[in-house]
């Protein structure tokens, strides 16, 4: 049962890792737009300029 | 909003050289807007950036100090479509949200904490401890109170906060049993896991904390929704004003920047924004948002106007005798100020039960560690057995009962339009069987319609709007809406007597009777409409009166109805004159209707109802409802209402319908079965829980079982409160 001594920790670390990702994630703002971000995903403003655009 | 306003008193400066405003964008909708705007905005000169919140419906730019003005960035969103509407930033970093995102965090570290102090009990409980000697079990309970007091340390402040604040008052409230609870059954498996215990509760108190959290978490945020809406409107709303500066300038400036004691002019057609005394001009006032009468009021020199009424006839330099009441943030201080006072008292009445219930169950501990002590046990597993009392005991499904309730009726009001103003609303709204409806903006429409249009030509019609557009009165304002009219005939305007135009040669008029030479056509239409407003039109093929009224709200006729349907008595009390109140209640078949109430009066009748028994919700908008709003049981107003009568209002409901009104009661009824039923479930509970736990049999698996079990047997409950009989979906 040794590898408990390993196992567990890094359960707790890795427990931890979410814990903190979701900590950053409220300090920077991420949950304060929970319906534009999914746009935001498709939106073209990569591409070079507006005659490319698809005409909506 | 109109470009001569001069916005700068929003801007903000985040950092040295950099400006920034938050503006409420109402018309975002997805994501080729937030790409407009922003990439619309990134172009102009010296803007850093912008940013939309589609949530929200907000955008907040930063631009370097100089390069650009808050109005300047006004017009800019305006040519690319989106009218804007600058509004304090200040308040979005507001205490709410901190504390919303405290909660937020302590639900995060209660999860984490949970979450693995479950993981290392399901291995014991599944036979991890198999083991001689126990020390795998030793090493599980360790890493177990590792995990568990930091989490408990951290996500529990504000309960612990709370209780303490309440001890301290010499009061109790349901944070006290809990933070006993949580606390004892840690320190317990502290000293459990010391003696090499086969069972620790450490799983127990973490996730409770955790469900508790939860339920806080999201009652947060609903309010912080509402809050955000009302911000919005608020915003939208707007009101600006004409001051006059000391060199005899005029300039338009937001309500927010207008002091006590300055002078603003009023013109005739525009709403006054203030309340003030008259300094100079004679006009006509309509009065109707402040006292419900819809016959205008004569004011001269000396007299005081109210904010929201309107100006009709000539203009006025008013001086400013309150700073801006009802500005954006005083009314948003209000809504806040009551939501966070106010706890529905149905918390308050399980605050009391938990005043009557923490003795009971610390007393039935004691009687427990006292009955095994008598019965031979030694004292130390006595002890652990009164303790798991309490910890069963935790008042879990007793704490979620109310608030889970409380959350998703609020929410399914929400998306119907009503916004809860304070929390106890809901129980409040659950036992009105009679509806006090005020007349003037709340069962009509606070915008003039024209009522005869139907008796009209339609060249008589399109002549007189294209005629109406040149006046800037309300009422021919009406005429030109129903008409459509798009473009105004060339027109002279005789302030406070009508306009005159010429058409085919010949020349029309519209304004009042007497200028028109039209009183004796009035008649017919006076009888027909009494409660209508009168503009005559004398146009080529004769004179015409126009009708022009408040009209009843779409929908009123099948509201009142239903909540007839609903068992509930419905009163009108109006300020307005008799004739007109008696019109409408003939239209909506409402048989107890009051007309010439003046506030006193309004108050005297609910006092009465009340004496009879009755629980009583009063619907206005007008101020004069205001002191009625506060007198009633509970109280609604259309968003549209004066300011100050919304500080009163317990909800509001947007939109032009009335159907809002009719399900707010359906859900709060609703809602306050389902809290009943939850309360009894959490009765329930106990019922069974107590006695396993006396008699020892509740170990950290069954406490484990049933506490979770009976949360979401009172979350689920409550879900069901999203919809109620008679509440379109």
């Amino acid at each position: 049962m040794n590898v408990l001594v390993i196992l567990v920790p890094v359960a707790l670390a890795l427990g931890g890792m979410g814990l903190a990702a979701f900590l950053w994630a409220m300090r920077t703002g991420q949950f304060d737009d929970l319906d534009g971000a999914s746009w935001r995903a498709i939106a073209d403003d990569d591409l070079p300029d507006d005659n490319d655009k698809p005409k909506t | 909003m109109d470009e001569a306003t001069d916005l700068s008193v929003f801007v903000r400066h985040p950092a040295e050289g950099v400006s920034a405003m938050d503006l409420v964008v109402d018309g975002v909708y997805c994501g080729a807007c937030i790409v407009t705007i922003e990439k619309g905005l990134f172009g102009e000169r010296g803007v850093r950036g912008a940013r939309v919140n589609l949530a929200s419906k907000r955008v907040t730019v930063e631009w370097d100090e100089g390069t650009q003005s808050a109005n300047s960035i006004v017009r800019k969103l305006d040519s690319l479509g989106y009218p804007a509407f600058p509004f304090s930033g200040l308040t979005v970093e507001s205490l709410e949200s901190a504390h919303e995102k405290e909660l937020l965090r302590c639900l995060g570290v209660a999860a984490f904490g949970a979450m693995n102090v479950m993981l290392l009990s399901v291995a014991l409980w599944a036979g991890a401890s198999a083991d001689a000697n126990g020390a795998t079990r030793d090493l599980f309970h360790w890493f177990s109170a590792l995990v568990a007091l930091p989490t408990v340390a951290y996500a529990g402040r504000p309960f612990f906060d709370s209780a303490l604040k309440a001890v301290r008052l010499r009061s109790l409230n349901m944070d006290v049993p809990i933070t006993i609870g949580v606390v004892l059954s840690l320190l317990m498996s502290v000293v459990l896991t010391w003696q090499h215990a086969q069972e620790t509760y450490f799983e127990s108190g973490v996730m409770l904390l955790m469900f508790l959290l939860a339920g806080r978490a999201l009652d947060q945020s609903m309010r912080r929704k509402t809050r955000d809406v009302a911000i919005n409107l608020a915003a939208i709303k707007a009101d600006k004003a004409t001051k006059i500066l000391e060199d005899g300038r005029v300039v338009d400036m937001p309500l927010a920047a207008i002091l006590a004691g300055d002078l603003v002019l009023v013109r005739a057609g525009e709403r006054v924004s203030v309340d003030g005394v008259v300094e100079e001009g004679i006009s006509e006032i309509d009065q109707s948002l402040v006292t419900g009468e819809t016959a205008p009021a004569q004011i001269l020199p000396g007299a005081m106007v109210y904010a929201g009424t309107l100006n009709l006839s000539g203009a006025l330099r008013v001086r400013v005798s309150k700073a801006s009441e009802g500005t954006l943030l005083d009314e948003v201080e209000s809504l806040l100020e009551n939501a966070i006072e106010q706890r529905s008292s149905y918390v308050k009445l399980a605050d009391r039960a938990s005043r009557l219930y923490a003795p009971v169950v610390h007393l039935t501990a004691l009687a427990t560690f006292l009955g095994w002590v008598a019965l031979g046990t030694a004292w130390e597993p006595a002890l652990i057995i009164a303790i798991t009392v309490l910890i069963i005991t935790c008042p879990c499904a007793l704490g979620l009962a109310v608030p889970a309730v409380q959350v998703v009726a609020a929410g399914a009001m929400f998306r119907r339009s009503v916004m809860l103003n304070s929390g106890d609303a809901l129980e409040r709204l659950a036992n009105i069987d009679t509806v006090v409806f005020d007349k003037t903006g709340t069962l009509t429409l606070p915008t003039r319609t024209l009522a005869n249009a139907e008796d009209i030509s339609a060249a008589d019609l399109a002549l007189a709007g294209a005629l109406a557009l040149a006046s800037h009165h309300p009422l021919a304002k009406a005429v030109a809406e129903t008409a459509r009219a798009r473009t105004p005939l060339d027109a002279q305007e005789f302030p406070g007597e009508g306009v005159e135009g010429t058409f085919e040669g010949a020349t029309i008029r519209m304004g009042s009777l007497a200028f028109c030479d039209a009183s004796a056509e009035a008649g017919p239409v006076v009888a027909r409409w009494p409660d209508a407003s009168l503009i005559a039109f004398a146009g080529p093929r004769g004179k015409i009166v126009f009708a022009v009224r408040q009209a009843l709200r779409r929908d009123a006729k099948a509201v009142v109805e239903r909540l007839t349907k609903a068992g509930l008595a419905i009163e009108i009390l109006s300020g307005d004159h008799q004739a007109a109140v008696a019109e409408v209640a003939r239209e909506l078949g409402v048989r107890e209707a009051r007309s010439q109430m003046k506030p006193a009066d309004k108050i005297a009748r609910l006092k009465a109802l009340r004496a009879e028994g009755r629980k009583v919700l009063m619907v206005g908008d007008g101020l004069n409802d205001a002191p009625a709003l506060a007198a009633a049981d509970v109280s609604m107003s259309p968003i549209t209402a004066a300011d100050l009568t919304q500080a009163f209002a317990d909800a509001m409901f947007l939109g032009d319908r009335l159907a809002p009104v009719a399900d707010a009661v359906a859900l709060a009824r609703k809602a306050k079965a389902l809290m009943i039923q939850n309360l009894w479930f959490s009765v329930l509970y106990n019922a069974v829980a107590v006695p396993i736990a006396i008699l020892g049999y509740a170990s950290p698996l069954i406490a484990a079982i049933a506490m979770s079990g009976s949360s979401a047997v009172v979350t689920l409950n409550a879900m069901r409160g999203r919809r109620a009989p008679g509440v379109s979906k």
